[in-house]
C-alpha cells in the first residue's frame, strides 16, 4: 500500500493528554511540521511552558527545556546565546507569557532575540482550571471572575501583538486563529515564517494564535469555535502586526 | 608566579573566564556590578557571551537555558538579586545542572545596605527556594582564595549536577590585593560525555533527546528525582567538606567564622599569640557541606573551654556550630548585623573576657 500520509517525526507517539477539542493538538502540529518542513528536525531545541503545555517536552520530538512559568523567554536566551545556529522556539500560554512572564516577552523581543514564540491566547488559564487571564475578555466568566471580567476592576484584555510590535527590535509579529481549515492553513504559513526568519538570523518573532479551551469555557467544541470567531477575533484581529521582512 | 594587583570583583570575573566560562548572565546591583561591567569588556575578547539581563529572574533562566547545553556558566548579583533568583535555582537544582552563582552578601534584611554581610548564609546552605535541595556553597576569605574557587566550583558543579553558590561579601569584592590568576582551561563540552546537554540533534536509536525538567507529576515519579538528589548530597557531604584549621595547637578557645570575618579573627588570635593565649580557628571553607565533625572534635579536644562564634549577622552559622557541638562545650557568640563590621581589637577584647570565667 502506498503511504499517502504520516505523522510528523517532530511529534513523538506520546498520546496528548489535551482535553476533547482543544486547540493545542492542532497548535502542536502544525509547529512540529513546519520545523520537520524546514528541515530542522537535527537542529531544534524547544521551551514549555507552565499551563496546559507544560508536558509539552513529551510531545516535542527534540530537546526540550521545561521552563517555570513565564520563563521561558529567558530560557531560551540562554539556549540561543550558546547554539546560535540552532532554531530555539517557545511554546507559551497567556496566563505564562501575558501574565507573569510580561517582562520576559517584552525583554526577549526588545533585544531582538532570534528566537520563535508561539503564543497561543485562548483567555482562560487552562490548567489550573479556568481562572481569568489578562487576556480574558470583558464580561467572561471565569473561577476568579464569577460575574464576569470587569473593565473597571480588573481593566481591558490585553493585546499582546499590537503591544509587542510597538517594541522596535521586534522582527515579525502575526495574531492568527485555529477556528476554521483556512485560518489553520495561515495560521502553518505564519508559523513557517517565524521560524524561517529566525533560520536567516533576523531576530524575534511571535506568532499568537487564538485557540479554544472547551473544557473551561464550558462550551462543546464546535460552540467553542463559534464562540472564538464571534467574540475573540473581533477583540483580537487577525493579522501582521509588524514584518521588517515585508518592509 | 606573576602577582598582579587586582580589585576582588575583577580578579573573579578573571578567574572564572580563566576556568573556561564562557557564558555570563548579570543584572547590576551594588556591590557586585563591576563582575558584569568587567565580563562585558573581557567576553567579547575571548569569544564568549555577556548578556545584561532585564533582572535577575531572567537572568538565573538565562542561566538554566546555558548550562542545560553543558557549558560552563556564571552569574553574580547580591543579596535582593539573589533572592529574586531563588526560584530559577530551585529549578536548576531539580533539573541536576551545573553552573556557578556568586553572591557578594550586602546588608539586609530588604533594600538594606550596600556594605558588606553574611546575612545570607542560611539562604543560601539550606536551599533558599522552594522544595528539598542544596547547593554547593563555598565561602571564600581572600581574593587569592576566590579565585582560586572559580576552577573548583565549576568542577565541583560538573561532578555533582548541582548548581555551585559562592558567597563573598563586599569587603573581598571591593578590596585590592596581589593574586596569581591561573593558566586559561580549554573548555569543550563534550556531548558524548554529557548526554543530558542539549545540542538540537534529533533522538535516534543511539541518541536520547535532552529533556531539561524539574516536573515530576507522579508521586513515584518525585520520590525517585528526590531520592537521587539526596544521594548526591550524601556523597558531597562525604567526599567535598573543606575547612581551614589555625592556630589549634594548645588552643583554649575555638573561634568559628567564615568569609572575610575569619580573616579578621585571625588578627585577634595573632594578637593573642603574642600575648601567650592561645586561640584556634575553625573557618569552614565549604558551608555546604558544613564540617560538623571538624568542629566538634575541635571542640571538645583536651584544653578546649568554649567555643566563640563570630559573624556578620544576627548568629546563622551559629545554629550549624551548636549542632555541630550537640552541646558538649559552652558556644558563645559574637555578631555584628551586616554591614557593621568588627574590629580585629574587638574580637581581642572580646576574647579576653571570655577567659575572665574560666
Amino acid at each position: 500500500m502506498a503511504v499517502v500520509f504520516e505523522k510528523t517525526k517532530m511529534l513523538t507517539d506520546a498520546v496528548f493528554h489535551y482535553c476533547p477539542g482543544c486547540n493545542h493538538g492542532i497548535a502542536h502540529r502544525l509547529v512540529a511540521e513546519s520545523i520537520e518542513g524546514l528541515g530542522l528536525t537535527d537542529n531544534v531545541i524547544g521551551v514549555a511552558p507552565v499551563g496546559c503545555a507544560v508536558f509539552a517536552y513529551n510531545y516535542f520530538n527534540c530537546d526540550m527545556y521545561e521552563a517555570a512559568h513565564g520563563r521561558a523567554p529567558a530560557v531560551a536566551t540562554g539556549i540561543k546565546r550558546v547554539h546560535p545556529d540552532t532554531c530555539v522556539f517557545t511554546y507559551q500560554g497567556d496566563g505564562d507569557l501575558a501574565s507573569i512572564g510580561g517582562n520576559e516577552i517584552i525583554h526577549a523581543a526588545h533585544r531582538g532575540e532570534n528566537i520563535t514564540v508561539f503564543f497561543i491566547n485562548n483567555a482562560i488559564y487552562g490548567m489550573t482550571g479556568g481562572q481569568m487571564a489578562p487576556t480574558t475578555l470583558i464580561g467572561q466568566r471565569t473561577t476568579t471572575s464569577p460575574a464576569g471580567r470587569s473593565e473597571s476592576w480588573s481593566g481591558s484584555p490585553l493585546k499582546v501583538s499590537e503591544m509587542l510590535a510597538q517594541i522596535p527590535s521586534a522582527y515579525y509579529i502575526e495574531r492568527v486563529a485555529l477556528n476554521t481549515t483556512p485560518n489553520i492553513i495561515k495560521a502553518k504559513k505564519a508559523i513557517q515564517k517565524g521560524l524561517r526568519y529566525q533560520m536567516e538570523g533576523r531576530g524575534f518573532s511571535m506568532i499568537e494564535i487564538l485557540s479554544t479551551c472547551p473544557t473551561n469555557w464550558g462550551m462543546s467544541p464546535v460552540d467553542a469555535l463559534k464562540w472564538l470567531e464571534e467574540n475573540m477575533i473581533p477583540y483580537y484581529p487577525l493579522g501582521v502586526y509588524k514584518d521588517k521582512g515585508a518592509e | 608566579m606573576a602577582l598582579t594587583l587586582m580589585k576582588g570583583s575583577e580578579a573573579i570575573a578573571e578567574a572564572a573566564i580563566r576556568a573556561g566560562c564562557r557564558y555570563f548572565f548579570g543584572y547590576p546591583i551594588t556591590p557586585q556590578t563591576e563582575i558584569p561591567e568587567y565580563m562585558s569588556a573581557r567576553m567579547p575578547e575571548i569569544g564568549g557571551c555577556f548578556l545584561q539581563a532585564e533582572s535577575e529572574v531572567s537572568a538565573i533562566n538565562m542561566v538554566y537555558g546555558a548550562a542545560g547545553t553543558g557549558e560552563r556558566v556564571l552569574t553574580s548579583s547580591s543579596s535582593p538579586g539573589v533572592s529574586l533568583k531563588q526560584e530559577g535555582i530551585s529549578y536548576i537544582a531539580c533539573s541536576r545542572l551545573p553552573c556557578v552563582i556568586i553572591n557578594v552578601m550586602r546588608g539586609g534584611p530588604g533594600l538594606g545596605s550596600i556594605q558588606a554581610s553574611q546575612g545570607d548564609y542560611l539562604q543560601a546552605t539550606k536551599g533558599g527556594g522552594h522544595g528539598d535541595y542544596k547547593l554547593i556553597v563555598l565561602a571564600p576569605a581572600s581574593v587569592q582564595e576566590s579565585v582560586d574557587m572559580m576552577k573548583l566550583a565549576f568542577e565541583l558543579g560538573e561532578k555533582y549536577l548541582n548548581p555551585v553558590m559562592i558567597v563573598a561579601d563586599g569587603m573581598i569584592c571591593q578590596m585590592m590585593e596581589p593574586v596569581v590568576l591561573p593558566e586559561m582551561v580549554d573548555f569543550k563540552v563534550d556531548y558524548e560525555a554529557k548526554p543530558w546537554a542539549a545540542n538540537g540533534k534529533h533522538p535516534s536509536a543511539d541518541h536520547k533527546r535532552a529533556i531539561i525538567n524539574s516536573l515530576y507529576i507522579t508521586v513515584e515519579e518525585l520520590d525517585g528525582i528526590n531520592e537521587t538528589l539526596q544521594k548526591g548530597y550524601r556523597e558531597i557531604e562525604k567526599n567535598e567538606t573543606r575547612y581551614e584549621a589555625y592556630n589549634m595547637e594548645g588552643a583554649e578557645i575555638i573561634v568559628t567564622a567564615f568569609g572575610t570575618v575569619a580573616r579578621i579573627c585571625k588578627s585577634a588570635i595573632d594578637d593573642l599569640k603574642a600575648k601567650g593565649i592561645n586561640v584556634g580557628l575553625l573557618r569552614p571553607i565549604t558551608l555546604y557541606p558544613f564540617p560538623y565533625e571538624a568542629i566538634h572534635d575541635a571542640a571538645v579536644a583536651p584544653g578546649v573551654k568554649a567555643v566563640l562564634d563570630v559573624e556578620l549577622n544576627a548568629g546563622q552559622m551559629l545554629e550549624d556550630v551548636k549542632l555541630a557541638i550537640n552541646g558538649d562545650q559552652k558556644v558563645e557568640f559574637y555578631g555584628r548585623y551586616g554591614s557593621h563590621m568588627p574590629t580585629s581589637e574587638e574580637i581581642y577584647e572580646k576574647l579576653l573576657s571570655m577567659r575572665e570565667g574560666f
